[in-house]
Order: structure tokens, then C-alpha cells, then sequence
């Protein structure tokens, strides 16, 4: 009987991860279309408009593609930690929520009645069916974090005394930390864009919006790091046979971002104006807060890794790095996107410097900031794993395992030379989101223009890389059958020490959150509403 | 808790101590703050509104001056000044369209403008040369025919 349940689940994961793949591939054709505009090599085609390609490459990418993953993850590893019999009606509701949301505010982009990139910074004034799109699909995930939450609550109810499975502990952090993010940006679609997009409204409150889609917006990231923790904590040791080498630290560091993740958003607004200088350093000192769990989460990581080898009788750093599986793709994938993590936490903190972030601020910097962390270790992660998934819910073998493999290495490639070049030509000075960034061949723009070859050059390769990764993806769905491949998650290593209770009780830790989200913003949204401000009207200049 | 995950969780702990008196004392004795400007404008109405009814460059001092420039669809509004090598330059802007960058390369001065809002850096221009001044912000179709220049003689 369990049997058959667990397939009709996969079905459901799998509707997940297909459709993130679908997103990721439009995603890429405009990124690396925009990579040669950008580079004038080739002009984007007259029918299609580069600020077009840029809205619709970033919501499919950070948007979409990650979300859709994140939900397939989460739901898979709490239907397999808690297996039973239950009904898939919610979690299918909410991924056709999600599809229908997505399908709206695609057509929209595409169609030219939205090219207001994937911040919607008012008064941009969209077609109201993009912002009634992005909600919806943000109200679908909410329904995620519902199921996860019910099969959360049906073990404790039955498992009396029993700890919660470490994966489904992460998970339902992870969905307790979005919905609390989320509830800024849907505050922003349902009071204050969609009746302004419909006309029932005149003018909007420009800096209020720019708060709550900030207060969103950052936490965001770690939504989509979380994602990529669940994996390198639970999954990732299965690949060279190893071990979670803490209960407890794992637990803790999916709590801690938990509750650090949403009072930090104003350091994305330290040059806007209409903010005191001390909210802003509020949350400068905020950001600081999740040094920690990043710190534990590195520690975690490589003490797996030695453990593991030490039991093999492996001694020494370079003998522990050469002992690990980097022939397998699911292996390679994630391990490569940590490494390019390291670089993506050196930029991090450059921004969250108030001072040195007025020099990179929109600059192409950020934009390779985002791609050397969102672009690198979580996609990494994710289409590494999805060659250790996808065969084991679809119950065939995995096609092509060398392409596999080649394509996280490039990958690894091609986003360490895009990144680099676009942090350079940020440092000197070049905007970001800017189809033509020549300005009539001005100093300062001749010498950012090499930086943008090779962009291009990363970028093309980063495409080869994505076909590579959608033909393994959909070629999989034609292998042979094996279904001796089953899904487990890592132990945790029997010299680990006793998790201590107070990190079961993830309501007290969301309370906490909640709390530290309204210290956080009280006063800055306070002085916004106890101001005399001037509403702007909505305006489309595309 | 293990011996080492101790020792591991008091790095990061210590290490994000350090980091944060390391900002605080910058704050309070170098007065090392966030940029901030606190001043609200009709966006329908900053033609009509001192001083952006008469944007410009204004000398208030010996080599101190402010520059009020308007960055609206897809231009700023006076496109260029000029000051001399070794001025004190306030620039005060705002937008009376959609958001908008302000951003001078080679230069701290970086700045969103935002429709209902001033915004102002102040930043002094030591070496002649041709500066560009750019909109970082997607601001619509002609957003990147959207610059100017600080020329500094």
C-alpha cells in the first residue's frame, strides 16, 4: 500500500522539479542573449527588447525556478520522513496555485505589459496580471508550507517524546522563515500595487513599497540557501557514505537563520533616501547576525567530510579533499557551488559595508554577487541534485552520467569567469540592469567594456551548460527502469552529541522571529506613516 | 555539545563581536553612519518647487557649492556642470517620474531617487577630469541613454 503511496508522491515532486527545470531553461536563453547584447556581439532580435529578456530572466531564475525546486525538495523530504497514508489534494493545489501564478505573470512579461524587471519597483506600473500572477504563485508556496506544517504537527500528535526528523525540522524552518518574509511582499501586492494597477487607487507610497518588497527581499536569499543547506547537510553525505556530523548543529543553524533572516532587509536601501541613518545601522548590524550560522554550516560541512575519511583510515586536508566523490555529479555539483560560496560571503559582507556599498551599489558588482551565490552553490546544488533524484523518483536510470558530470564542472567554469568580470567591471563603475553600457565611449566606459567579453564568454559557456543539464534532465525520463535506487537521507554520526530540547519548540523559535521582524521595521514604517509624504502615480515608460 | 563544535560556535560568535564594535566605534567616534536625507517633494510638482524650479550649480563658499539636479525620463536636468579642481560639490536630486540611480563613476556618489523624495551626497572632486554620470536603475526603455557629466577643470 506504501508502496504505490510513495509513487503517487514522487509524481507530485517530480511536477515540481520538471517545472523548475522548464523555468531555468527559458531563464538561460535570455540571460545569455542578454550576455551578447551586452558584449555587442550580437543585438537582441527587433521583436524582443532587452529590458523585456531582463524581467522575464529574473523571475523565471530567482524566482521560479528556485521556488519551484525548494517546495519539490521540502515536500519530498517530509513525505519521506514522515510516511503514511495522506492525501496529495493540498500539495497539488498548491502547485497548480504556483504553475497558474507563474503561466499569469509570464504571459504578462512576455507579452510587453510588464517590463518592470523582478523588484517591480513602483510607480512602474505593471498589467495588474503580473502582480495577481506573482501572488498567486507566492499564496501556492504558502500552501506548501501548510503541508509541511500538518505532516509536522501529525508526527508530533502521534509520535509522542519523538524528535522531529532532521530533515523535516529544516524543512519546516525553512517554510516558517518564508511565510514570515513573505507576508512583506504580499502586504505590498494586496494593499498597495494590485488596487493601484486596477486603478482603484491614484498614487502610490513609493518608499513603503521599496520597505516591504526589501523586507522580502533579502530573506529571500536565504530562503533559497536554506534550500541548498537541506541538501548539503542531509544529502550531500550520502555521496562519499558519510555522516551529519551533528543533530544539534544542524538544528541550530536552520533555527538561527530562521529567526536572522528578515530583520536585515534595509541594508539593500542604504542609498535611498527617506530612511534615518539608524534604521540603516540597525540592520547593518543585523546582517552581521548570520556570520553564525554560516560559520557553524562550513564546520558541519568539512567535519563530515574528515570523519568520513578518518573512518576510511584518510589522514591530512588534500588526502580528505582527493578521497571525496568527485566523479559523481551529485557530488560535484553541490561541492563546486560551495567553493564558489566562499567568494559569494567575501562580496557579501563588502555590501553589507555601508560605506563600501555606495561604491558597488547597482553596479554590475551586485549583479555578480547574486550570480556567484543565488547563480552558484544553490543552482549548483540544486541541478547536482536533481541527478540524484530524478532517477530515484522516476525509477530509471540515470542518461548520460559523463554529460552530467560535465556540466557541473562547467558550470563551476563558466559562473567563476562571468562573476568575476561582472564584479571588476562593477568595481569600475559599470551600471547594472543597462542594455547599452557604452555612453557614447566615455573613459569610463571603455574600460569596463573588456570585462563584458568576458561576461559574454562565461555566459555562453553557463548556456552550453544548461542545455547539457535539460537534456540529461528530460533524457532520463526515456532510460531503462531500475527502481533498486532508493531515497534515504544521511545519518547522523553516533558520536554526536544530545540535541538539547529547546531547539524542538520551532513555534517559540517563529514567535521569536516574528518579534524580531517588527523590532526591526516598527520605526522605519512608523516614520514613513507619521510623515508627510507625497504619493506618485503609476507610469509605464517602456 | 562536542569539545570542537564549542570552540567552532565561540569563532563565529567572537568573530561577529569583533565585526560589530569594529562598526560601532567607526559609528560613534569617526561618525562612519549610513548616508541618509530625510526631505519630502510633490512629484507632480518639482518644476513648480525651489529650489529644483531652477535646477543648477550654486556656489555657497569658496569652492563649496550645490548642484540641484533633476533626474526625470531619460535625462538629468542640467545634463553637465563644472566646477573647479578641488571643489566641495552637495548635489541634491530628485525625480519627478519613476525611480531613478544617480551615480557619478569613480565616485562614492550613488544615490536611488525617488519620486516624493530628495536625496543628496556630498563629495569633493580633487582630480580634473570628465567624470560620468550615470542611472543605475532601470528606469524604462531610454534608461540607458540616460547620463551626463561633472566636468572638474
Amino acid at each position: 500500500m506504501l508502496a504505490v503511496q510513495v509513487k503517487r508522491e514522487n509524481v507530485l515532486v517530480l511536477a515540481h522539479l520538471y517545472f523548475s527545470t522548464v523555468a531555468l531553461m527559458i531563464g538561460a536563453v535570455f540571460g545569455f542573449l542578454q550576455a551578447l547584447s551586452r558584449a555587442h556581439w550580437a543585438s537582441a532580435p527587433v521583436w524582443f527588447d532587452y529590458y523585456r529578456m531582463l524581467t522575464a530572466h529574473g523571475v523565471l531564475m530567482a524566482i521560479v525556478f528556485t521556488t519551484f525546486f525548494i517546495c519539490g525538495l521540502a515536500t519530498l523530504l517530509t513525505y519521506r520522513a514522515i510516511p503514511r497514508e495522506r492525501a496529495l489534494g493540498l500539495g497539488w493545489a498548491a502547485w497548480w496555485l504556483m504553475v497558474l501564478g507563474t503561466v499569469a505573470a509570464a504571459y504578462t512579461i512576455l507579452n510587453g505589459n510588464a517590463t518592470v524587471l523582478y523588484t517591480f519597483y513602483a510607480p512602474l506600473k505593471a498589467h495588474p496580471a503580473f502582480y495577481i500572477g506573482t501572488t498567486a504563485l507566492v499564496i501556492g508556496t504558502w500552501l506548501v508550507a501548510l503541508d509541511i506544517a500538518l505532516n509536522a504537527a501529525w508526527f508530533w500528535r502521534t509520535h509522542r517524546g519523538e524528535r522531529l526528523p532532521l530533515v523535516v525540522h529544516g524543512s519546516l524552518c525553512t517554510f516558517v522563515m518564508w511565510f514570515i518574509a513573505t507576508i512583506g511582499v504580499a502586504i505590498e501586492m494586496l494593499f498597495f500595487l494590485i488596487p493601484w494597477s486596477l486603478g482603484w487607487t491614484p498614487t502610490i507610497n513609493v518608499m513603503m513599497t521599496r520597505m516591504l518588497f526589501w523586507y522580502f527581499g533579502h530573506p529571500l536569499v536565504y530562503f533559497w540557501i536554506m534550500g541548498a543547506y537541506l541538501i548539503w547537510y542531509n544529502i550531500v553525505p550520502l555521496h562519499y557514505g558519510g555522516k551529519v556530523f551533528s543533530d544539534s548543529l544542524t538544528r541550530l543553524a536552520f533555527l538561527l537563520l530562521l529567526i536572522l533572516s528578515t530583520p536585515v532587509g534595509i541594508h539593500h536601501e542604504f542609498l535611498e533616501p527617506g530612511i534615518a541613518a539608524g534604521w540603516k545601522w540597525l540592520h547593518t548590524m543585523n546582517t552581521y547576525g548570520v556570520v553564525v550560522p554560516s560559520i557553524m554550516t562550513a564546520f558541519v560541512i568539512f567535519a563530515s567530510f574528515e570523519v568520513s575519511a578518518q573512518a576510511r583510515g584518510i589522514k591530512g586536508f588534500w588526502s580528505t579533499i582527493r578521497s571525496l566523490p568527485w566523479s559523481n555529479p551529485a557530488f560535484s555539483g553541490p561541492a563546486l557551488g560551495m567553493i564558489l560560496f566562499i567568494f559569494g560571503g567575501f562580496g557579501g559582507i563588502v555590501n553589507a559595508s555601508y560605506s563600501m556599498d555606495a561604491i558597488v551599489h547597482n553596479t554590475m558588482w551586485i549583479v555578480g554577487h547574486f550570480h556567484i551565490t543565488v547563480g552558484g552553490p544553490v543552482a549548483l546544488t540544486f541541478v547536482g541534485t536533481a541527478y540524484w533524484l530524478i532517477p530515484r523518483l522516476t525509477g530509471r536510470r540515470l542518461w548520460a552520467p559523463k554529460l552530467a558530470l560535465a556540466q557541473t564542472y562547467s558550470w563551476f567554469v563558466g559562473m567563476a569567469i562571468m562573476s568575476t568580470a561582472m564584479h571588476w567591471a562593477g568595481i569600475l563603475g559599470s551600471p547594472r540592469r543597462t542594455d547599452d553600457v557604452t555612453y557614447v565611449g566615455t573613459a569610463a566606459a571603455n574600460a569596463w567594456m573588456g570585462e563584458m567579453h568576458w561576461a559574454a564568454i562565461g555566459g555562453g559557456i553557463l548556456f552550453l551548460s544548461i542545455i547539457m543539464f535539460a537534456l540529461v534532465a528530460f533524457g532520463t525520463l526515456f532510460t531503462e527502469r531500475d527502481e533498486s535506487q532508493a531515497i534515504v537521507f544521511a545519518a547522523v554520526d553516533e558520536h554526536a552529541a544530545q540535541t538539547p530540547a529547546f531547539m524542538d519548540r520551532i513555534g517559540s523559535w517563529g514567535l521569536a522571529a516574528i518579534v524580531l521582524a517588527l523590532l526591526a521595521y516598527a520605526g522605519p514604517i512608523h516614520d514613513l506613516l507619521s510623515m508627510h509624504t507625497f504619493g506618485a502615480p503609476g507610469m509605464r515608460t517602456w | 555539545m562536542h569539545r570542537a563544535e564549542k570552540i567552532w560556535i565561540g569563532f563565529g560568535i567572537g568573530m561577529l563581536i569583533v565585526f560589530l564594535i569594529i562598526i560601532g566605534a567607526a559609528a560613534v567616534s569617526e561618525n562612519m553612519i549610513p548616508p541618509s536625507h530625510v526631505q519630502t517633494i510633490d512629484p507632480t510638482k518639482v518644476a513648480q518647487t525651489p529650489p529644483f524650479d531652477h535646477p543648477g550649480l550654486r556656489q555657497v563658499g569658496p569652492k563649496t557649492y550645490e548642484a540641484y539636479i533633476i533626474a526625470h525620463i531619460f535625462a538629468f536636468d542640467p545634463p553637465s556642470i563644472t566646477v573647479p579642481a578641488g571643489s566641495r560639490v552637495t548635489f541634491y536630486t530628485t525625480s519627478p517620474d519613476v525611480v531613478h540611480g544617480f551615480f557619478i563613476a569613480n565616485t562614492a556618489v550613488n544615490m536611488m531617487v525617488v519620486p516624493g523624495w530628495v536625496s543628496s551626497a556630498t563629495h569633493v572632486f580633487r582630480t580634473p577630469g570628465s567624470y560620468l554620470l550615470l542611472c543605475n536603475e532601470y528606469c524604462g526603455t531610454g534608461h540607458h541613454y540616460m547620463y551626463g557629466s561633472v566636468e572638474v577643470k
